[in-house]
């Protein structure tokens, strides 16, 4: 079983070691001659004038815990697609009521707003 | 528990969106401050396109400003043109022939519609319709072209002059515009098949940027975008100047004020404006397009060799221009943006004393911070592209 | 697997990885010809005949500009990011199938391994693409950057939903995650003409996992992390040189990937009329697959040539209220018939 990994682990090391070389192929030829303008963050030509690591919208958190509760569920449905013909009647009734309790979820985030952006 | 304090500045993130920005429109710089992706305020700053072309007026006799009017707004240039030759021509008291009057509203509507093209153009590719910018400039490529063919240049055309025109129009220039007419309403509803009923373009401009009539009024907004706001106003129509009112065009209205009305608009007005060129090219006066004026119009180029009385002229006005009597006047002209108006002050010599713009992005872009307050950072480019800016006709 | 097997693989696989590369530079050409001659230009013209030689100029230019590192940033985050985007966009190759399985050597030539798990790999290895975005805009120290990685982050993981419920409706028919499985599935035809491709049972499924595969590609009409008229250039305003370039041809492998799935998983994969000589009978699977990637590249210009871009509240809104509804519907759907016709 293992074994049909090993292709991928090859492949995963090729593609590692092609952004390696070519980084450092790149800076052999490249130019460098940086200077602190240059080196500034780009905000349209003036000079920034806040940083930007502050604080911003709860709303992106709202959306992570939203993907990692649905897609949490949508890993289960997986195994049940696959063996669904073995499971027959009684997985798909029991798959039935765990996406019910889905979609009451579902429901009960659309209507409290979460998925309003703004 | 007690709510937190927080100083507004840690809240909120200060954004500067230009003076190099994709989707400014030129050199505009917009200190946004931003909660999450909303805009709680939003200030324009302006001034890094300042040229100083109204103080260098007073130092150019009154021809040699006409070149200066171009770059004023450069995506109108012969409007411009329009609008400081007839302030001095009201000076002077000089009324240029018919044919004249009809080439500069033939070639003042060719103007508007190329400027209204480079404004869909880029309107649609800062909400990311990317063809239709390609498409809406290879039309006014056309115009260009026929601007090449009157003027020699394709943009800074300085082809108007006090008391007519520079030169009668080519021989095959009526020809070339009529074929132009014949294609372009086809390709405007090329550019509606791609955007007026589509709904991601609908959703992006629709109840987004609302602008108020009274809010119009108030902030001095003018042309397209007062006219999608439901005010009825047209210098063309209700001040007519160069004999505009001996044309017949409607002048598309609507109440909604949003961005996707101030579209229709200016899709309404780019057909308007083909009627208008359609009239002026079936119904172009025969005679000279240059009115008698001894001193203040150049004399023909014949005279000049037959005449000593023309040639003396001719020196006198290049070399130290011609003297307008004292007085100060105000011409406005619906320019594609809205109402442009040239302030001439004379104090009896050859060079202008004071040239005043009133320029009508100056007076729209003080609406911006009104309508894209309290939206997206998103909708800030559709408000931007919906009141039609250029940068060089706000700094000066 | 004896130290031969590994060799060969080895082989194997470097080949695949310079063709995999060679079809991400020619992707950006074939957008670029494409979009041009839609919006009435000639695209690149002046390295060598129709500008084919672009790619090559492209890959030469970035290698040679200047590489800078804005000060403030966090070197290491800023350096992995762009690492990150690009391995796990290659990486995702590693278990397609571009043809039938032709053993030579007792190792199959057109795929690098089929793992049981094959579209479970795909999606895991492509919502590791996810990071590469989000540290890149958080680690720029740049607001626009900032912007551009949330945006990106939020947009991708909500689609990334909408993608794996509308793949379970083919998980359902196929009874098996192994792409090669799911591709066997769909081999003959209906009634003798219409070809048993997922994408007529499964259409519903399809056009979900088609947008949200356009959004997953942060592509237009969802291209918002990078929408140049809003946010400069988002999440890689910062990076310059390669790293830029890594960015890009992440962006384009990822193109490249969607469009594959969505033929192996909907379009029949290889499957297609095959007939002649045994030369051609083995390598007209290749090109049914290969024109099938190239519909799937073509539709993509083809949609940024036509439309606008969405606004942000409004992609949320219809990736959460329309694509996750429809897939669930769509699951449920194909399930309770699925039940009816084995029972």
């Amino acid at each position: 079983m293992p074994a049909e990994y090993i292709p991928i682990v090859i492949f995963l090391v090729l593609a590692t070691l092609f952004p390696v070389v070519t980084l450092l192929a790149a800076k052999l030829v490249r130019p460098s001659s940086p200077y602190a303008a240059k080196l500034r963050p780009y905000e349209c030509g003036i000079e920034p004038e806040s940083d930007s690591r502050g604080r911003y919208t709860v709303r992106f958190y709202i959306i992570a815990i939203l993907f990692v509760i649905f897609d949490v569920e949508t890993i289960f449905l997986f195994p049940w697609a696959v063996q669904f013909k073995t499971l027959g009647v009684f997985g798909l009734i029991e798959m039935l009521i765990f996406l019910g309790i889905l979609v009451v979820a579902y429901i009960w985030v659309y209507a409290k707003g979460a998925l309003e952006w703004v | 528990m007690p709510e937190l304090e927080i100083p507004a500045g840690e809240r909120n993130m200060v954004l500067n969106m230009g003076p190099q920005h994709p989707s400014t429109h030129g050199v505009l710089r917009l200190v946004l401050e931003l909660d999450g992706e909303t805009i709680v305020r939003c200030t324009p700053d302006i001034g890094y396109l300042h040229t100083g072309i109204e103080k260098t007026c007073e130092d150019k006799t009154y021809h040699q400003a006409i070149t200066l009017t171009d770059r004023i707004d450069y995506l109108c240039p012969l409007t411009n043109n329009l609008c400081y030759v007839l302030a001095v021509e009201k000076l002077l008291g000089l009324e240029p022939p018919p044919r004249a009057q009809w080439v500069r509203v033939m070639l003042n509507e060719l103007s508007r519609i190329a400027s209204h093209l480079v404004w869909l153009g880029t309107h649609a590719i800062d909400i990311g319709a990317m063809s239709v910018f390609l498409y809406c400039f290879r039309e006014r490529e056309e115009i260009l072209k026929l601007f090449e063919m009157v003027a020699g240049q394709r943009m800074m055309t300085s082809y108007f002059r006090v008391g007519g025109l520079a030169l009668e129009p080519p021989a095959d220039f009526l020809k070339r515009v009529q074929k132009f007419l014949q294609i372009f309403p086809g390709r405007i509803e090329e550019y509606e098949n791609l955007l007026t009923r589509n709904r991601i373009w609908i959703g992006r401009t629709k109840g987004i940027g609302y602008l108020s009539a009274a809010d119009a009024l108030d902030l001095g907004v003018s042309g397209p975008s007062a006219r999608a706001s439901g005010i009825d106003w047209d210098l063309r129509r209700d001040n007519p100047y160069s004999s505009y009112d001996k044309f017949s065009f409607a002048v598309p209205v609507r109440q909604e004020g949003d961005v996707y009305a101030r579209y229709l608009v200016r899709v309404d007005e780019m057909r308007e404006s083909v009627k208008i060129v359609q009239q002026a090219v079936e119904g172009l006066p025969e005679g000279p397009v240059q009115a008698t004026a001894r001193g203040v119009v150049l004399p023909p180029r014949e005279k000049m060799k037959t005449e000593m009385e023309a040639l003396i002229y001719h020196f006198k006005i290049v070399t130290e221009g011609f003297r307008v009597p004292p007085g100060e006047v105000y011409q406005a002209i619906e320019s594609p943006r809205g109402e442009m108006g040239y302030y001439v002050v004379s104090d009896g010599t050859s060079h202008p004393y004071r040239v005043k713009v009133r320029s009508p992005s100056f007076a729209n872009l003080q609406a911006l911070p009104r309508i894209a307050e309290g939206r997206l950072l998103a909708d800030m480019i559709a408000c931007i592209g919906s009141i039609d800016i250029v940068l060089g006709e706000i700094d000066r | 697997m004896s130290p031969l097997m590994v060799l060969f693989a080895l082989a194997k696989i470097v080949v695949i990885l310079l063709v995999l590369l060679t079809v991400v530079a020619y992707a950006v050409w074939f957008e670029r010809k494409l979009l041009a001659h839609m919006q009435c230009r000639w695209g690149p013209t002046r390295v060598g005949p129709h500008g084919l030689l672009q790619p090559l100029a492209d890959a030469i230019k970035l290698l040679t500009k200047e590489d800078l590192t804005p000060s403030e940033v966090f070197p290491l985050v800023y350096l992995l990011a762009p690492f990150l985007s690009l391995v796990t966009a290659l990486l995702a190759f590693a278990v397609i199938p571009f043809g039938p399985e032709t053993r030579v050597g007792g190792m199959d030539l057109f795929q690098i391994a089929d793992l049981d798990i094959g579209v479970l790999f795909i999606l895991s290895v492509s919502s590791m693409g996810v990071y590469g975005i989000a540290l890149a805009g958080w680690s720029s120290n740049s607001k626009y950057s900032l912007l551009g990685g949330l945006r990106s982050s939020a947009q991708m993981i909500s689609y990334e939903l909408a993608i794996g419920l509308s793949i379970i409706g083919v998980l359902l028919l196929t009874g098996s995650l192994s792409l090669r499985a799911i591709v066997e599935n769909q081999a003959g035809a209906y009634w003798g003409f219409l070809p048993r491709w997922n994408i007529i049972p499964q259409f519903a499924g399809f056009v979900c996992f088609l947008v949200a595969a356009i959004a997953e590609t942060n592509r237009l009409p969802f291209d918002l992390p990078e929408a140049e008229t809003e946010l400069v250039a988002g999440y890689h305003t910062e990076y310059s040189s390669m790293k830029f370039g890594m960015f890009f041809m992440a962006e384009y492998a990822n193109m490249v990937t969607a469009s594959c799935l969505a033929t192996l998983l909907f379009f029949g994969g290889w499957h297609g009329p095959v007939f002649g000589p045994a030369i051609l009978q083995a390598l007209l699977p290749l090109l049914w697959f290969s024109l099938k990637v190239l519909f799937f590249l073509f539709l993509y210009v083809w949609i940024r040539a036509t439309l606008p871009r969405f606004r942000y509240d409004q992609l949320m809104a219809f990736g959460w209220k329309f694509l996750v509804p429809l897939a669930l519907g769509n699951l449920v759907v194909t399930s309770l018939v699925l039940a009816i016709r084995w029972s």
